[in-house]
């Protein structure tokens, strides 16, 4: 029985429904992927999954606790056992790379500075940049600020991994190494991870699980194995115009 | 008709929203004090010199100009310094210091949040649990507090310096009898009224333009549209705050 599990989510940004009643079990310690043409209501999906944007309707459970009825102590705990990789990166402008990676230990331990020390140098060297404490996020490519991204995301240990297109706008060998390293970071640390993105190559890469989002609604769901032998006609219609544009069905 | 004003009620509840999550989900004071003393830097040092610039001349020109008005043999010159020093204490120092502050400091707040808005570092925050509105404005806000009477202090003995130092050079009145008209008027309550005007606009300042960064939505067009209107929406709450305040305490 998975500890992480959404019921009926349902959300609407004025007369648009963008999420239809979602319902999905996400398997512990995996990669639990979320894919679906853009637009199609993935992100907004993640966001209510961690608390940015409200659902109208629907449940969300970390364990046996239902997020949206959290008592203020009971959700901060759920976020302090939570790490988020965003599509931007969003690392803080003003804060040097170290001190990036290192504030979700000031704010949530009691860790000394030796220990936070540590603790950034080794989540740096995990996403394979070791010694970059001193730079600011201005001094580093897309790729790197990703990197930095993911070692923010870990330095609390995290049991569950949020990831919103974390390749979207690298080059093809940077986005492999980055799904890579997602997949030995959930192994590493048996983090229950969730990436959203509509790239079908980190889908064969990383997809233990996969949801598929078409127009709010979820039309297939199943594992990556299970992706790879079904035949392109026994998918939803949906389904198949994006797997062929994909390159995974010729 | 009736959509502006909904639109303007409804800025005005999502404002006093945001003031009262900004008073909530304190974490460490340790945490807001570093914080502080960055915003106080921001705020007060980096504005003295401009502070300065303008202050002297305001000075300068209200007693060249007031020189020009009072031609009558029979007006003594130390009049010219009751004037300049009254108006200075009043109105010249809380309200152009303040004016000129909602262009440096305002836009800058505005447009320093706005850019945390669209690159996600404001969800970031919320993600790892940490209340934004509170980090991001409370500390600003506290700054402000203490930085923008000091600053106007500062302008008003700056302004009197220009005064005097422009009297003297016109010839239109000498240091003397400038501190002998300065005197005669002064009342401790005058510097109290500017003491309070200068804390309700630097309130406004920082809340405005706050509010503006905050709910910015879009990219870095939105950013520097939201700077623009932040700075105009607290020069003009600036002025009717004035005008309320001159109403109600003199």
């Amino acid at each position: 029985m998975s500890d992480l599990r959404i019921e009926h989510i349902r959300k609407r940004f004025g007369k648009q429904e963008v999420l239809k009643g979602i319902s999905f079990t996400f398997d512990p310690a995996r990669v639990n992927m979320i894919i679906g043409p853009s637009g199609c209501g993935k992100s907004v999906l993640l966001k209510c999954m961690v608390g940015l944007i409200e659902p109208d309707s629907g449940e969300i459970y970390y364990g046996s606790i239902n997020f949206r009825k959290a008592t203020p102590e009971q959700r901060r705990e759920i976020l302090k056992n939570l790490g988020m990789l965003f599509q931007s990166s969003a690392l803080f402008d003003s804060m040097s790379v170290g001190e990036n990676v290192a504030f979700p230990m000031r704010i949530f331990t009691k860790s000394t500075e030796s220990e936070i020390r540590d603790r950034v140098a080794y989540c740096l060297e995990r996403v394979g940049l070791p010694g970059i404490e001193d730079k600011y996020p201005a001094q580093l490519s897309g790729g790197m600020k990703r990197r930095v991204g993911l070692a923010r995301a870990i330095v609390l240990n995290p049991r569950y991994l949020f990831c919103d297109e974390p390749n979207s706008g690298l080059d093809p060998l940077t986005a492999r190494r980055i799904d890579e390293l997602i997949q030995q970071l959930t192994e590493d640390f048996h983090t229950t991870t969730i990436v959203v993105t509509h790239d079908m190559r980190s889908v064969q890469i990383l997809g233990d699980k996969i949801l598929f989002i078409y127009d709010g609604e979820a039309v297939w769901r199943g594992s990556r194995k299970e992706l790879q032998e079904t035949p392109l006609d026994e998918f939803p219609a949906q389904l198949r115009g994006f797997l062929q544009a994909s390159g995974l069905y010729a | 008709m009736r959509i502006p004003l909904i639109q303007a009620l409804e800025a005005v509840g999502t404002y006093v929203l945001l003031l009262r999550r900004t008073f909530t989900g304190l974490l460490h004071w340790r945490l807001y004090w570093q914080l502080w003393t960055q915003e106080f830097l921001i705020i007060g040092r980096d504005s003295i010199f401009l502070v300065a610039i303008i202050a002297f001349f305001v000075g300068a020109v209200t007693t060249v100009q007031t020189a020009y008005q009072l031609v009558s043999p029979f007006i003594p010159k130390s009049t010219i310094g009751a004037i300049v020093s009254t108006s200075s204490i009043l109105e010249l120092a809380p309200t152009i210091t303040s004016l000129v502050l909602a262009g440096r400091v305002g836009s800058n707040i505005a447009s320093q949040i706005g850019s945390m808005r669209v690159s996600e570092q404001i969800d970031a925050l919320e993600v790892m649990g940490i209340n934004s509105a509170t980090y991001l404005i409370l500390p600003k806000l506290l700054a402000g507090l203490v930085a923008f009477p000091v600053l106007v202090i500062y302008s008003c003995v700056i302004s009197h310096v220009g005064g005097i130092v422009a009297g003297a050079f016109t010839g239109a009145v000498n240091p003397t009898q400038f501190g002998i008209g300065a005197r005669s008027f002064f009342e401790d309550f005058q510097v109290v009224f500017m003491l309070i005007k200068a804390v309700t606009f630097g309130f406004i300042i920082i809340t405005v333009s706050s509010y503006h960064g905050y709910y910015v939505r879009g990219g870095a067009l939105e950013v520097g549209a939201s700077s623009t209107k932040a700075v105009v929406v607290s020069s003009l709450m600036i002025l009717i705050a004035d005008y309320v305040l001159a109403q109600l305490l003199l």
